[in-house]
């Protein structure tokens, strides 16, 4: 390995480094005795301008990825293509939680905040590149790390303390699981490297040889479930999403599924280009339309995809809490990913499809948090009942929770739509089998039981009466941020090909 | 200039929705500009386009990786449903005249909704036309969910579900189409020339159909329509009998029959005398019909007498349908224009002229109001538009049923049969709905008779006037010289049934 390359390909991670230590250092340093408010702008400037420069930086990553240096040519981590990509989107989504961070009062603690926000998403970005297991690992648990602090950020509410605790337990013990499935995945093929793993797996004897293999895909399933909160690894979701405070929670929302699906990303990829992607040896002849670890991994999450789609939506039927509807939807969306992970493409079709899937879905629920956290902050509460009148409460925001809910929803022309078009099309272009097929039909009729809940929200907001019409109030910037993001929604909704485009063009 | 009603309406919409509020009076003349300035470029459009075929109005890559076009086009049948979505827009409006509670959003709902109904009727990339399809569902839900009467809310989930639930029924279909077809076009042309298997269209086409079905009020998931009809407010019940239920109707003209020709061919046996798709709707058709109009016959609320009898004459536009020649087509056809219009009339007689007034559609209570002396111009807009939707000649629904009828005979004698006994029925609701409501020679019990005179029920104003004339006028023309609105129809209707040239 050489330093140089390594620095080059982890520049961006740097970046953010260098970012998170300059906002303790100007909080702490400098603005001690300042107010609450400026503490907060500063930092999130500070954070913002990191993510800003991390972007730049990544033109100067140059196009070849990190190898092992001397003898091995296998890449450590990679560079440009969908990595870039979801770099880029991380790098962004980060930049826009921190933007809602204005007119925060749940922490005086601006500088370490920030900080936390910044290392996580290096740790996000390092997985989203990782292409070997201890890479993979290392940055799952500097981004899981960042999360558990961020959901207790709001140190007065024991709800915060709660739901970080849940989710420390839950996350500390799926990742034993991972790390469990790892060191087998090692045993059986002697090597850490994803693409030498599976290569072993498909070429040599061992593939299917030994039930240890099995065992190491669940126990590797189970830890990746619980990131990307799919059933039944989800239990986490809700509480972390109720109790952690309203920016954090967007950040789990958003940036960290963006990463977690990466990952997943850069698995998948691995396993279909098995053949074309080792330094030395031929490709096969036929290049292969779609393959997995074989069996069990594509069985496991088909399971996990369908159990994922019908729990969440029917889940989110019940609940009374805004924020833990939304963990349930959030479960539902993996769901709907999950099933083109599962049938991934040899083409760069699935990757394109996932990508604009969880990047649209990351900018909208980005926004959903920040409305909900201003309705949270005028009534105290996240409750149905709290968006009563909302319409004549604030009709920005009203409006704003109009757009994305829809989108969430998947109603053209909003992006949301598209999102789901593209993965399901995707699927059923990798195969129109029985399986596949049952799948998207799935996915389709939960999208339609998902309108109702959706709908819920957007009724008392608009429909019925309003208990007490005072107006709510929120920071301008918060108001910009989310009308943009709105913006954002129906336009890339209107020309959906802008931002096919822009991925594909990686 | 078609294309502009989509624009006009959509750009209407967002001006509505940005007006500041408590100027109700600026958001009704808007809207009526937006709303007649949409029927006239629908009428330009039509009147451009007599003997000319199908015309494309633009035709723009719009997602390039996967081939979906913005394509605009517009063929018979799309100009006719087109005007017809212009008049239902401008008579919507004149009779919301008097909705002054949130105004402004009133009509930027309303408007979007029709935008939508525009852009079905003018798409002809079956993504784009689905996108349409979806964007009218929202809208509906809110005008029903804020501005409507009895069990609002209900009604108007109900409606929503079902709708999303036609329509993710129908997303399937078309993904499926899309990824058995493997062309790298979704436009409708191009599919319907992709030669799909047999044995795919067989089971995709009544997904589809029966997902637009759902819209067009089919027997059995109509059920939407009466409680959706009777929670709208009067412009919402209006459009939803006279356009929206359309889009149900066109989707499964269009997509339905257009993409999967084969999915109506003979299974090769027969389950207890059914023996294809074609006859499992037909039988559905004219249970609707039947169905339809004695629950009619049963209501004591008057709105919902209108609401059964829009199920009875959806009926018969998808028994038109299934006839699948050249008479019933055009005659299905004719129909969603002609119900677009009577239905919209008896919904804004009902709902504005006589329920806004009265307060009450319950017959036994109207039975007591002598509402033929109070309100004349009401009774006798219900006669003419009464007449006209039981199918006498010299209205249009007479045309209409008349060639659904011949078509039913030419392909299968005992669908006519039948469907005659529905339209039998239909004479005898509107008799009974005529005669409780306005003609009744019940004396009024005691405590109904007021001690100091009856109360003053408020003047007709110049919009309901307007908008029956309107209304009453159309149909009428149809009805006297229905070649205006034939000679559109018939080559479009050919060249569809000819399979492939769309």
């Amino acid at each position: 390995m050489n330093y140089a390359d390594l620095f080059r390909v982890t520049l961006p991670e740097t970046i953010l480094e260098v970012a998170a230590l300059l906002a303790l250092v100007v909080d702490l340093g400098f603005l001690r005795k300042a107010a609450l408010n400026l503490r907060l702008a500063a930092a999130a400037i500070v954070g913002i301008a990191g993510c800003g420069v991390a972007i730049w930086s990544m033109s100067m990553q140059g196009s070849a990825g990190l190898t092992y240096g001397t003898g091995n040519a296998l890449t450590l981590l990679g560079v440009g293509g969908y990595i870039a990509a979801a770099q880029v989107g991380i790098l962004v989504l980060t930049a826009l939680t921190l933007l809602l961070l204005t007119g925060s009062v749940f922490t005086r603690h601006a500088g370490e905040y920030v900080a936390v926000v910044l290392m996580a998403a290096a740790g996000g970005l390092l997985i989203a590149a990782a292409q070997d297991l201890l890479v993979i690992f290392i940055g799952l648990e500097l981004l899981s790390l960042g999360l558990y602090i961020l959901t207790a950020f709001a140190k007065s509410s024991a709800k915060s303390a709660e739901a970080a605790m849940k989710y420390y337990l839950f996350g500390g013990m799926s990742a034993a699981f991972l790390l469990f499935g790892f060191s087998f995945l090692y045993g059986i093929t002697g090597s850490t490297n994803l693409h030498q793993i599976l290569f072993e797996l498909h070429v040599g004897s061992l593939y299917r040889a030994t039930p240890l293999l099995d065992v190491s895909v669940v126990l590797i399933v189970a830890g990746l479930g619980f990131k990307v909160a799919a059933v039944p690894f989800h239990l986490w979701a809700p509480d972390t999403y109720e109790g952690a405070p309203a920016p954090a929670a967007a950040f789990i929302a958003s940036v960290s599924k963006v990463a977690s699906f990466a990952l997943l990303i850069g698995i998948a990829t691995a396993a279909v280009h098995v053949f074309d992607g080792l330094p030395g040896i031929p490709p096969a002849p036929q290049e292969p339309l779609h393959l997995g670890f074989g069996g069990p991994w594509m069985v496991l999450l088909v399971t996990l995809a369908t159990a994922s789609m019908v729990l969440g939506n029917l889940a989110a039927l019940a609940q009374i809490s805004v924020r833990r509807l939304l963990a349930y939807s959030a479960i539902a969306h993996a769901g709907y990913i999950l099933t083109a992970v599962a049938f991934f493409s040899y083409s760069p079709l699935s990757t394109n499809a996932i990508l604009y899937y969880i990047l649209t879905y990351g900018l909208t629920t980005i926004g959903a948090f920040g409305a909900v956290a201003v309705v949270e902050r005028a009534t105290g509460s996240d409750r149905l009942d709290a968006f009563l009148g909302l319409h004549k409460r604030n009709p920005l925001i009203a409006a704003v929770l109009l757009v994305l809910f829809l989108s969430l929803a998947g109603i053209p022309p909003l992006v949301g739509f598209w999102a789901k078009f593209n993965l399901f099309a995707a699927v059923l272009h990798v195969s129109a089998g029985v399986v596949p097929f049952t799948l998207v039909a799935l996915a389709v009729a939960m999208s339609a039981v998902s309108l109702y809940y959706y709908l819920q929200v957007l009724k008392r907001a608009y429909v019925m009466p309003a208990a007490d019409e005072t107006p709510i109030n929120a920071h301008p910037t918060t108001i910009a941020v989310l009308v943009a993001i709105a913006a954002a929604v129906v336009l890339l909704g209107c020309f959906p090909a802008v931002l096919q485009n822009w991925i594909a063009g990686f | 200039m078609l294309a502009w009603t989509i624009y006009l309406s959509f750009a209407g919409a967002l001006v509505e929705a940005l007006l500041p509020k408590g100027k109700p009076g600026v958001a009704r003349w808007l809207a009526l500009f937006v709303a007649v300035l949409g029927l006239l470029h629908a009428a330009g459009g039509f009147i451009q386009g007599i003997g000319q075929g199908r015309i494309v109005i633009v035709d723009a890559p719009w997602v390039p990786s996967m081939g979906i076009h913005y394509l605009l086009a517009a063929d018979g049948i799309s100009r006719v449903l087109v005007l017809l979505t212009g008049l239902a827009a401008v008579a919507g409006i004149l009779f919301s005249w008097n909705v002054d509670r949130r105004t402004n959003e009133f009509f930027a709902f309303y408007l979007a909704l029709i935008g939508g109904v525009y852009g079905v009727f003018l798409s002809f990339d079956l993504f784009l036309l689905f996108v349409f399809y979806e964007i009218a569902i929202v809208p509906k839900y809110f005008l029903i969910a804020i501005w409507g009467s009895t069990r609002r809310e209900y009604g108007a989930m109900k409606l929503a579900l079902y709708s999303f639930v036609g329509s993710a029924m129908v997303l399937i279909g078309l993904l499926a189409a899309y990824s058995t077809a493997g062309s790298h076009s979704t436009s409708l042309i191009d599919l319907a020339h992709a030669n799909l298997p047999v044995s795919f269209q067989m089971w995709c086409f009544p997904l589809v159909f029966i997902g637009f079905a759902i819209l067009a009020g089919m027997w059995p998931f109509h059920t939407w329509a009466p409680t959706g009809h009777v929670a709208a407010p009067t412009a919402a019940s209006m459009l939803l009998a006279g356009v929206v239920m359309k889009l149900g109707a066109y989707g499964c003209l269009r997509v339905g029959i257009g993409l999967f020709p084969h999915g109506l061919d003979a299974w090769g046996w027969t389950f207890l005398g059914l023996g294809s798709w074609r006859d499992v709707f037909a039988l559905l058709a004219v249970i609707g019909i039947v169905y339809g109009a004695l629950v009619a016959l049963a209501q004591t609320d008057f709105k919902f007498v209108i609401g059964y009898s829009s199920v009875s004459h959806m009926g018969f536009v998808l028994l038109g349908l299934m006839t699948l020649n050249q008479i019933g087509v055009t005659g299905s056809v004719l129909q969603m224009f002609s119900h677009g219009v009577i239905a919209g009339l008896l919904f804004a007689i009902v709902g504005r002229v006589v329920y806004d007034r009265t307060h009450t559609r319950q017959f036994d209570e109207l039975e007591g109001m002598y509402l033929a002396r109070r309100l004349p111009f009401a009774a006798w807009a219900f006669v003419i538009a009464g007449m006209a939707s039981m199918g006498l000649p010299g209205f249009s629904g007479f045309v209409a049923e008349l060639q659904v009828l011949i078509g039913a005979w030419s392909a299968r004698p005992w669908w006519a049969v039948v469907a005659g006994v529905g339209i039998v029925v239909g004479v005898a609701y509107t008799w009974r709905a005529l005669q409780k409501a306005f003609f009744s020679d019940r004396i009024p019990t005691p405590d109904e008779h007021p001690k100091t005179g009856w109360p003053d029920l408020g003047a007709i104003t110049w919009p309901e006037v307007t908008g029956v004339a309107l209304l009453t006028l159309t149909s009428l023309a149809v009805g006297l010289y229905p070649r205006i609105l034939l000679d559109t129809i018939e080559p479009a209707v050919k060249a569809l049934l000819a399979g492939g040239g769309q």
